[in-house]
């Protein structure tokens, strides 16, 4: 009963916030409207008996991928009126995509057809003898599963390469700490006990010959200003 | 409705209380101290000068980069987490095919640093 | 009937929780200007109350009576909205925290990760409060910050993961059980020292507190901020210490547990343990702030990336290897 009218409401201010994102004017609240979807949906995914993927959907979504979505509609320096200028001229083409779109979807719907056991399945975690959700996830994630797990290895590894080859770019003059470097050079400085009143050319201790000093500017001082 | 369920309930009380004590904290402030702005109070702070443009500018990829890579690697360690706990019940398959997945991944991470992505100057 | 007794039940536990952390805050900034002067040969607040006891509340009602002041380019409904989130997170991760064998509000299966989730969330606060304010100082505060925070939550998590690995659950009270006999600290020291270092970096704290370095951001992203807007972050900011130093006892230094299972140690009880410790790691914040100088920032981002992802990574490995060749994994 508490459990029915929860999904109603979470997933009502789901579908509510999701029409906000594409709604919105501003970008940012577009954004947040997105983060409140996440939200919702995790508390779906708890109500399913998913525990384990609703917390890792507001880690890995909310978490990260809504903060780089963040990031970059923060940050980018676009017009956003000037993007809307174009709506009316495009909206014809948008609408024979969209509706290319609609047509696959409702063919999708139309074929769908539920497993004989879904009925039975559906809202019911597979927890045999107390074994909590993600335990029962890592037990065949790993084995039964090998090959997928590695292929989305791979695919992080490709999402990394990508990512580095697309925005790195090398400025030679950039000025980088090398520590190593700065380990290695401490022979090169040394104390020395010196006696008290004596000069540099008394005890001998050797200096680079300083180059030629500019000779100083005139400045003329016009009273007040610097201090 | 599920054992495990109720045991969210109490999470839900504690965030509404929450989210209440803060807005009770912010707006009995703004109803009990005096609210007196004029122009120059509500000008961003600036070093004695008037604020050129929006500071809404672009800046550096660089961030933009750290945020992608952190993705990735939220991703990796959201994968550690049920083998963790399921490691006892998976045996060697399971131990070597997460050994594959890291080394994977460290191969990426290996190129990053090569490339100079760690680097901030 | 049940409903609303259970719901009220809760209601006043809720309320037993967040009212103590709300005077362990106030007195955590006490007890940071007090041990920072004494360790610089100072006193402290001395003037309100005897021995400056007095101190917080009145800079609480201080900041309760000024003006909340909403920058005009600001984006005013995040602006206000910033300060919240931050502060909301630091308090509902305490939900799931067990104070003792049984004494916990919330004992989810995952709390391990509610608490990773309720960390990660915890750049919005900061990131939304620089951007709404449209200021140059808070926005650039926010940037380093975010890049910070994010950077650090992989070691985080890496080094959850070594901790979950010896003790096979990811339920908080679980974890500690597992550490009856050997706390985490011993098997786990190396983590235990990273794991203290991130907390400081996530937190924002010294000496990884470049977000709002006082010489070049004049404190950063919450710059704008006044009366209780700024009193919303400041709360979250202590809170969230007091909340990282409740996670690090926990995961490494046995919760609720004595140190020792025999007589003298056993009489105490639980929570009291758990208080003390929780004690020992936010001493070690205030005394890493009085000691340490402020990094820069690219030491900060090499610091993270290069030095405790890899460490953090290999150690998963090295405690897995060891566990699964010796047969010593939790069943």
């Amino acid at each position: 009963m508490i459990a029915g009218l929860a999904f109603y409401l979470f997933a009502g201010i789901l579908i509510a916030s999701a029409v906000m994102v594409v709604t919105s004017r501003n970008p940012v609240h577009g954004v947040l409207f997105l983060i409140l979807a996440f939200f919702n949906a995790a508390a779906l995914f708890l109500i399913a008996g998913a525990e384990f993927l609703a917390m890792i959907l507001v880690i890995v979504y909310v978490g990260a991928v809504a903060v780089l979505f963040l990031f970059v509609v923060m940050m980018l320096d676009i017009d956003f009126a000037r993007l809307r200028e174009g709506f009316r001229r495009n909206a014809p083409l948008g609408l024979v995509i969209g509706g290319i779109l609609l047509i696959e979807l409702l063919l999708v719907a139309a074929a769908w057809r539920f497993a004989p056991e879904a009925a039975a399945l559906r809202l019911q975690p597979v927890q045999p003898d107390g074994v909590t959700n993600t335990e029962a996830l890592g037990r065949v994630l790993y084995t039964d599963y090998v090959y997928a797990f590695q292929i989305a290895g791979l695919i992080l590894l490709v999402a990394m390469i990508g990512a580095i080859v697309l925005t790195l770019r090398d400025r030679p003059t950039a000025k980088r700490q090398d520590v190593a470097a700065q380990i290695a050079r401490s022979g090169s400085v040394v104390t020395r006990r010196v006696p008290i009143g004596a000069g540099l050319a008394e005890t001998g201790i050797a200096r680079p010959p300083l180059p030629e000093a500019p000779k100083p500017k005139q400045v003329e001082h016009q009273g007040g200003g610097h201090h | 409705m599920q054992a495990y369920l109720a045991e969210y309930l109490p999470i839900l009380i504690f965030l509404a209380i929450a989210v209440g004590l803060a807005v009770v904290i912010v707006a009995a402030s703004l109803l009990v101290a005096r609210q007196r702005p004029d122009t120059e109070k509500l000008s961003a702070y600036e070093c004695g000068f008037e604020p050129f443009d929006d500071t809404r500018g672009r800046f550096d990829v660089r961030f933009y980069l750290v945020a992608i890579l952190f993705i990735i690697f939220d991703l990796e360690v959201a994968f550690l987490f049920p083998w963790a706990v399921a490691l006892g019940d998976i045996g060697l398959l399971g131990f070597w095919s997460m050994m594959l997945f890291l080394g994977v991944l460290t191969v990426g991470f290996v190129y990053e640093w090569k490339k100079g992505a760690l680097e901030w100057e | 009937m049940a409903e609303v007794l259970y719901v009220a039940q809760t209601v006043v536990i809720v309320l037993l929780i967040v009212v103590p952390l709300l005077l362990g805050v106030a007195y955590l900034t006490y007890a940071e200007r007090k041990v920072i002067g004494a360790m610089q040969l100072r006193q402290g607040p001395m003037t309100v109350g005897p021995w400056g006891l007095l101190q917080p509340l009145a800079d609480g009602l201080k900041l309760f009576l000024k003006e909340t002041v909403v920058p005009s380019g600001a984006n005013r409904g995040i602006f206000i909205l910033a300060p919240m989130v931050t502060f909301i997170l630091a308090l509902i991760g305490w939900a799931v925290i067990p104070f003792g064998d049984g004494l916990v509000l919330a004992d989810i299966n995952v709390g391990v990760l509610y608490l990773f989730a309720i960390s990660s969330l915890g750049v919005y606060g900061i990131i939304m409060a620089g951007w709404a304010s449209n200021s140059r100082y808070a926005f650039l505060g926010a940037l380093r910050s975010s890049a910070q925070m994010v950077s650090y939550e992989i070691s985080i998590g890496l080094i959850i993961i070594s901790v979950l690995l010896t003790a096979g659950s990811l339920n908080l009270s679980a974890i500690v059980r597992a550490q009856e006999g050997l706390w985490f600290v011993i098997p786990h020291f190396p983590m235990f020292m990273l794991f203290l270092a991130s907390m400081l970096a996530e937190t924002n704290r010294h000496p990884f507190d470049l977000p709002e370095d006082e010489a070049s951001l004049v404190t950063g992203y919450n710059v704008e901020y006044s009366s209780m807007a700024f009193a919303l972050f400041f709360l979250g900011e202590y809170a969230n210490m007091i909340l990282m130093a409740a996670i690090c006892s926990i995961l490494f230094l046995g919760g609720w547990l004595a140190p020792f299972g025999f007589v003298p140690f056993t009489w105490i009880p639980g929570p009291i343990w758990f208080i003390l410790k929780i004690c020992a790691v936010l001493f070690i914040f205030i005394w890493a702030r009085a000691t340490l100088p402020r990094y820069r920032y690219d030491q900060l981002m090499r610091l993270g990336w290069k030095v405790f992802l890899p460490l953090s990574l290999l150690w998963v490995v090295v405690t897995s290897g060891v566990l699964v060749a010796f047969d010593l994994l939790p069943r």
